[in-house]
């Protein structure tokens, strides 16, 4: 059991948090030669345990009772909209999920798997380039990466490659396939597995969009669709459209999961060790606080502290996870929104999703509980690099999809009526079923700026189970990203139209509508250990590693400037495997800053 | 759940040691016929013993105490009452659902942060007082009821049901608070329980007979829609299925009621 190794004394390299971004640097690190130790909070997962049929896929366990996700009883955080306000502690996960345990939110996340348009990775200069530096609203914290879309594209084929994505190629070495997303950048290969087939929602959705004269593509999804080996061995089956991917351990190893596509390589690794249940505190440092020298640890088996020491240090917890670390570490200087200076914390966005719905006559079924997380067809019309901002009046975009991901009884009713509508009662009931069997939902998935007043700090009255005061989060909804919401939803209205919809419910952020923590918006959660060219306004350099303490790296959507218009998994993926590619081919041969600041 | 003694990879002793017993009469009489008989009828016993105890009409509540249950019961089919779409929350066995939930972590508030200091703030911020659900139930029905009793001279459940109406929407639209409870937030955690009750997999004690998953079309635990993945339109053909214990034939029938 992991639970109970004796761990070596000292590890070359110690990892924290047993996710997408840890597994990935764990795998890269052992097959540089290292001894590498990985330490994950939680409970260690496999499909053949947790994940088997048909416990996995009790909904009241799982999707509702949060089987996956943190145990806020342990530690939470609290939020506020305004700096002014107090923030309150997140007594109930609800906006947002983290996970916990091995495999982390790779275990439970859909499988949506994007990679970014060549725009988004160096936003600043490109819309300062085009509309001009006045058109970046005052208090935008707009950033480019420090890496570009063609340094990484070998990194998002590596990916997709491990993760078995499924998908369409639009173009290949310069060559156009005919298919695909028409506005997506060139590729090196093709995507490992051929895409899922549409769902009737979804091909409704293509059909129409067609119609309309936008331009629908297969969403890529880490949902297998074809049995697939991946490059270290571990297999996949394929998805039979069970539906429960979001919230749940496939039971059929067709999502891609830490736990299915990297792990089983790496257990059989004698370098390698994972210590469950061992909650990290704080990463400590040098007396010159430039050097990680380990961490300190409380092993929740025994609740014993523990230290153990490296000469590597990766921090690869959640995004929200990792600010806090950095912040209860001491590393980097903590942002302050009132001078504008620090940056653990700064630049942290989310995403703007909202969802509409489309009703279809009563002699057709959708059957909403089939479905594959990652599944679907979607449009970037209003997304891609063409998309004339300067018109559109905003920074960002929106692709719209049908992503049927498989919906359940439970929160299908949960989420049925409201906005004017009975949510209970004789009246409910009857429409709660009529939406069940004939509906489907058409998401705006956007992109969320970054804002001076909106940040990540410690909290000053509410601490987490280990006396450590836990992270405060300070977000509201911006008018650009509001515009960006209501512009994009505009277009679902005659996508619908087209599909016959016998009724619509468009649905989009309204202006002065504040975040509402109670409502499920997504667990895209981004920045605040941003990645970029200057110290003065990025915590890690191109190659995510600390500007502060050179053998510290810290990978996940915690690097993102800025919240993408995709899911985030296929960048914190691409950015895990470039980060691990430089540990391997620079770093470890000449130890110490990779950037000059 | 994975210490389901019912689980059919994990024969029960019981039921190992009932198959060595019938065994061991067989050998004994030389009938096999009459042990099949004996068994078949054992097992008609076991099955209508089985069935009273777990009657949703004869359930006793280990947590409510009969009052706050008679309560439960009422507000609940108010929530999700029994119509021309199919069965309301009492004929789903809400109530009893409701009150096995208690009883587990989640009942007892252990999922959610309830650290102190307790603060007040507007709505988006979330729920912020330091109750699981267990108090919040405890707390809320008796003063419901005193309300009940001060307007219309009569226990919540001794009110017409438009009476009912009346004050669920009262604490819907947060015009009732009890102390520190508004009674939005009640409304909220009973309107969150009676649906789960009517939707989560009968293994919990409610969703009775599988009938909330029938009136919506939900085919349970089916999982495996490989053929269905798009076919133009056409509802789902099969009945819904559960986690064992409750597992229903497959196939057309399977769409009608069928005694369980």
């Amino acid at each position: 059991m992991t639970d109970h190794v004796t761990p070596p004394k000292k590890p070359d390299v110690l990892i924290i948090g047993a996710g997408w971004a840890g597994s990935i640097m764990a795998k890269e690190l052992t097959e540089a030669g290292l001894h590498v130790t990985m330490l994950e909070r939680g409970h260690d997962h496999s499909t053949a345990v947790e994940g088997a049929y048909p416990e996995s896929i009790d909904e009241l366990r799982g999707a509702i009772r949060k089987r996956l996700f943190q145990k806020l009883a342990r530690t939470s955080l609290t939020i506020r909209n305004h700096p002014t306000q107090t923030a309150l502690p997140y007594r109930q996960l609800a906006a947002f999920l983290p996970g916990e345990g091995v495999g982390g939110a790779g275990l439970h996340w859909s499988g949506c798997h994007f990679r970014t348009t060549e725009d988004e990775l160096r936003l600043r200069s490109v819309t300062q380039e085009r509309y001009g530096r006045n058109f970046i609203p005052d208090g935008m914290f707009l950033q480019d990466y420090g890496v570009s879309y063609q340094e990484l594209e070998p990194f998002f084929d590596k990916a997709e490659k491990v993760f078995g994505t499924a998908g369409e190629a639009s173009s290949v070495r310069g060559q156009a396939t005919g298919g695909g997303n028409i506005f997506a950048p060139d590729r090196s290969d093709h995507f490992p597995l051929p895409p899922l087939a549409d769902t009737f929602s979804a091909s409704l959705f293509r059909k129409a969009a067609t119609e309309v004269g936008f331009h629908p593509y297969s969403m890529p999804a880490a949902n297998a669709s074809q049995p697939y080996t991946n490059p270290y061995g571990c297999q996949m089956g394929p998805c039979n459209f069970c539906g429960y991917c979001s919230g749940y351990d496939c039971y059929l190893y067709s999502k891609a999961s830490p736990n299915v596509n990297i792990l089983p390589a790496l257990r059989q690794d004698k370098r390698f060790t994972l210590i469950t249940q061992a909650q990290v505190l704080e990463i400590l440092l040098d007396d010159d606080r430039k050097t990680a020298t380990g961490v300190r640890y409380i092993d929740l088996t025994t609740q014993s502290e523990q230290t153990m020491q490296a000469d590597l240090v990766i921090l690869s917890a959640f995004q929200l996870h990792n600010v806090h670390l950095m912040l209860t570490s001491g590393i980097g200087q903590p942002y302050d929104p009132v001078t504008q200076t620090g940056v653990i914390g700064r630049n942290f966005t989310y995403q703007t999703i909202t969802s509409s719905r489309v009703w279809l006559p009563k002699t057709h079924f959708t059957n909403q509980f089939v479905g594959a997380g990652g599944g679907g067809v979607a449009i970037d019309d209003i997304n891609h690099p063409g998309l004339d901002r300067g018109k559109a009046g905003f920074i960002g975009g929106s692709p719209i999809w049908v992503n049927q991901a498989g919906t359940k009884p439970i929160n299908a009713a949960l989420s049925s009526g409201g906005k004017g509508a009975p949510r209970w009662g004789h009246a409910y009931k009857t429409a709660m079923i009529d939406q069940y069997r004939h509906s489907l939902s058409i998401d705006a998935h956007g992109s969320n700026m970054a804002y001076r007043d909106v940040y990540l700090d410690l909290d000053p009255t509410w601490r987490n189970a280990y006396g450590q005061p836990m992270l405060r989060m300070t977000f509201t909804w911006k008018e650009n990203d509001i515009r960006m919401n209501q512009y994009a939803v505009q277009h679902i209205g005659q996508i619908a139209k087209a599909m016959g919809a016998t009724k619509i419910a468009l649905n989009s952020l309204q202006h002065g509508q504040n975040f509402d923590s109670r409502l499920y918006q997504t667990t895209h959660l981004n920045g605040g250990v941003i990645m970029g060219e200057n110290p003065k306004t990025s915590a890690v350099n191109r190659y995510l590693q600390s500007w502060d303490v050179s053998n510290l790296f810290v990978i996940g959507s915690s690097a993102f400037p800025q919240g993408l218009g995709y899911n985030p998994t296929g960048l914190v993926a691409a950015l895990a495997y470039w980060s691990a590619y430089h540990i391997r081919h620079t770093y470890l041969r000449n130890p110490g800053p990779m950037v000059t600041a | 759940m994975t210490s389901s003694p019912s689980h059919p990879t994990a024969p029960s002793r019981t039921a190992l040691s009932r198959r060595g017993f019938i065994r061991g009469t067989g050998a004994l009489s030389g009938s096999s016929l009459l042990s099949h008989a004996a068994q078949a009828r054992a097992d008609l016993k076991t099955q209508q013993a089985r069935k009273a105890e777990n009657d949703p009409a004869r359930y006793v509540p280990r947590f409510f105490t009969a009052e706050e249950y008679r309560f439960l019961c009422h507000a609940c089919e108010r929530i999700f009452p029994e119509d021309e779409n199919g069965p309301g929350a009492l004929a789903l066995a809400v109530p009893r659902f409701i009150d096995k939930q208690m009883q587990t972590p989640y009942g007892q508030g252990d999922l959610w942060y309830l650290h102190p200091p307790f603060g007040n703030g507007p709505p988006e911020l979330g729920y912020q007082l330091p109750y699981g659900p267990q108090e919040l139930y405890r707390r809320t029905i008796e003063p419901i009821n005193t309300h009940c009793l001060m307007t219309y001279n009569a226990l919540f459940a001794d009110l017409t049901t438009t009476q009912q109406d009346e004050v669920l929407h009262k604490l819907e639209d947060g015009v009732l608070q009890f102390n520190d409870i508004p009674g939005a937030v009640f409304f909220e955690q009973l309107r969150t329980n009676t649906l789960e009750g009517a939707f989560a997999d009968p293994l919990y004690g409610g969703n009775d007979a599988m009938g909330g998953w029938k009136m919506m079309g939900f085919p349970g635990a089916r999982a495996d829609f490989m053929d269905w993945v798009n076919q133009q339109g056409a509802p789902y053909p099969l009945g819904p299925v559960g986690m064992p214990p409750n597992v229903a034939p497959y196939g057309p029938d399977a769409l009608h009621d069928e005694e369980d």
